[in-house]
């Protein structure tokens, strides 16, 4: 069962200037997961993140890939270990042009034939890409960028991706057309995919498992279904209503169960 | 015929210019960093190429010592960001503009002591050499820095849009942050930078000393040349060259044409009159971040 887990964290506490932005955070994700991090602005996720892939060093704990201790070493090294990280905002190279961001997500890989197999890969998961392979990347469309963000990561045969919120900015229904893709890269693929979303909706429906992240600290953590139909998260990450707001009962009177 | 001639040698050295100018846009845009020592690095290249070459200092063949000096330089600027900028990391932009002002003077006094303070002028197998077309007199020295100045161009277009430490270093200059992401090692990219304009320099700095004479404050032509690179757009290698071919015309048309002073005054005239009208600069690279 242990050696099933792809990548663990350890009680990571992680400072964002002199802020405490990870307190202490345990994490498990197995191999061929779909893990997804939920959690409101400023609760950590995105830190949480840059802290496992090596772009920001952890004040304690640590962080295991295949078993393999990997906190604060430089993200290259942790790139070509398997783990890629997608970062918020896509982030591409905007003058360069589409397959020269593709190219550069294979940076620290040797084997031409592979890249160029990967190359196809991305364009039969991505057709938009292949059409436009030759643009500036500066000049495609929010939902385009992301799908160029993902590629871009995938060129690194990443075993694990860590993904910070592909939903950014985009429509519902390029928001779906993403996320369904991800789960496709998941199931087909075999890459262990750990997501970090404010949309819990999206999020929850596509993952296997998920976290509840509040200030710094898991909060919850169980199926993803599970997550799906708990009280607290329906109501605070999916604006489920409840009766009790219909009888008049204010919410803010009661506590959240998990704290 | 007398304007065919005032053309070349406007040519020559706005070459020069555009060269001294490219190194000034490559730092910036790999570092963010203003290097105002670059003239002061084209001043070291001549200088280390005098030394090697010269009768006077060891006397080396002529081919050797470009070469030579060249790696010299690109040695030298890889070193100089390992080393000295890398403890300035995370440091105020004007800390490492004055670090490269005060830099630029140490090179200078070194320069003098090592060589010599007076202008010296670079030993060259083509020294004095004239060529006659049809009635135009062209020095020869003019005629080869357009060349290599062309030659240099298509080299760097290749390996910027070609090899892929090329288009890394584009994609490191483009987006820092998300280059570290994607495992590119952009420390290491951004010395190969500094290593590159130092190169970069170094050329400059023989073309330079081969049609004229170098002294130790050469290097304040790079504060023209700064001038060139505002005015083709900072951030463009293109912008560069052509920022520092239209101040090299313009000075030698104004001085010939127009009244005594112009062309001392003209290409910051241009600069002020591209910063008003088109202030990214002629080759102005723009691109707004989609959310």
């Amino acid at each position: 069962m242990s050696d099933d887990v792809l990548l663990r964290v350890k009680n990571l506490e992680s400072f964002y200037g002199p802020i405490m932005a990870i307190r202490g955070v345990s994490l498990e994700v197995r191999r061929g997961q779909l893990v997804t991090v939920l959690g409101a602005n400023g609760a950590g996720k995105t830190t949480l993140l840059k802290t496992i892939s090596g772009v920001m060093d952890p004040e304690k704990g640590i962080v295991e890939l295949e078993g393999e201790e990997i906190q604060g070493s430089d993200p290259d090294l942790v790139v070509n270990r398997g783990m890629v990280h997608v970062p918020e905002g896509r982030e591409i190279f905007p003058l360069l042009t589409v397959a020269e961001n593709i190219q550069m997500g294979a940076y620290t890989r040797k084997d031409a034939d592979g890249i160029a197999e990967d190359i196809e890969l991305v364009y039969d998961y991505f057709p938009i890409l292949r059409e436009r392979r030759t643009q500036a990347a500066g000049t495609l469309s929010g939902g385009q960028q992301q799908m160029l963000a993902i590629g871009r990561g995938l060129m690194a045969r990443p075993r694990i991706m860590l993904l910070d919120e592909p939903s950014l900015g985009l429509s519902p229904l390029l928001t779906e057309e993403i996320f369904a893709i991800i789960k496709r890269l998941n199931k087909e693929q075999g890459v262990t995919m750990m997501l970090v979303e404010q949309n819990a909706a999206v999020a929850l429906s596509v993952a296997d498992y998920g976290y509840v992240m509040e200030l710094g600290r898991i909060v919850m953590a169980d199926e993803a279904e599970v997550l799906a139909n708990s009280k607290d998260v329906q109501e605070f990450y999916l604006g489920v209503s409840h009766e009790e707001n219909q009888r008049g009962q204010r919410r803010w009177k009661q506590r959240k169960t998990w704290r | 015929m007398d304007a065919i001639q005032l053309i070349v040698s406007g040519l020559a050295n706005g070459c020069v210019y555009g060269l001294i100018a490219l190194g000034f846009v490559l730092i910036y845009k790999a570092t963010e960093a203003v290097n105002f020592a670059q003239g002061d690095f084209m001043m070291l290249g001549a200088f280390l190429c005098v030394g090697f070459t010269n009768e006077a200092y060891l006397g080396l063949p002529f081919w050797a010592a470009v070469p030579l000096a060249i790696m010299a330089m690109a040695v030298f600027g890889y070193l100089f960001d390992m080393t000295i900028l890398r403890r300035m990391f995370g440091e105020s932009q004007v800390a490492i503009v004055i670090l490269t002002i005060a830099f630029g003077f140490v090179l200078r006094f070194i320069a003098g002591e090592v060589w010599t303070h007076e202008p010296v002028s670079l030993e060259t197998p083509f020294a004095g050499e004239f060529i006659n077309l049809g009635g135009v007199v062209l020095d020869v020295s003019e005629i080869l820095i357009v060349i290599v100045t062309l030659l240099l161009t298509g080299v760097l277009y290749l390996f910027f849009s070609r090899t892929k430490l090329g288009v890394a270093m584009q994609a490191a200059s483009q987006n820092q942050l998300a280059a570290y992401y994607m495992g590119i090692p952009v420390k290491r990219i951004q010395s190969l930078v500094w290593g590159l304009s130092g190169a970069v320099a170094a050329i400059a700095g023989i073309l330079f000393a081969s049609k004229g004479a170098i002294d130790p404050s050469a290097g304040l032509l790079g504060i023209k040349a700064f001038a060139a690179a505002a005015i083709g757009g900072f951030g463009s290698l293109p912008g560069a060259l052509v920022g520092g071919l239209i101040v090299g015309l313009v000075e030698p048309i104004a001085a010939r044409y127009g009244p005594v002073g112009v062309s001392q005054i003209a290409p910051y005239a241009i600069l002020i009159l591209v910063l008003i009208f088109r202030p990214g600069g002629i080759f102005s690279q723009t691109q707004r971040k989609k959310v």
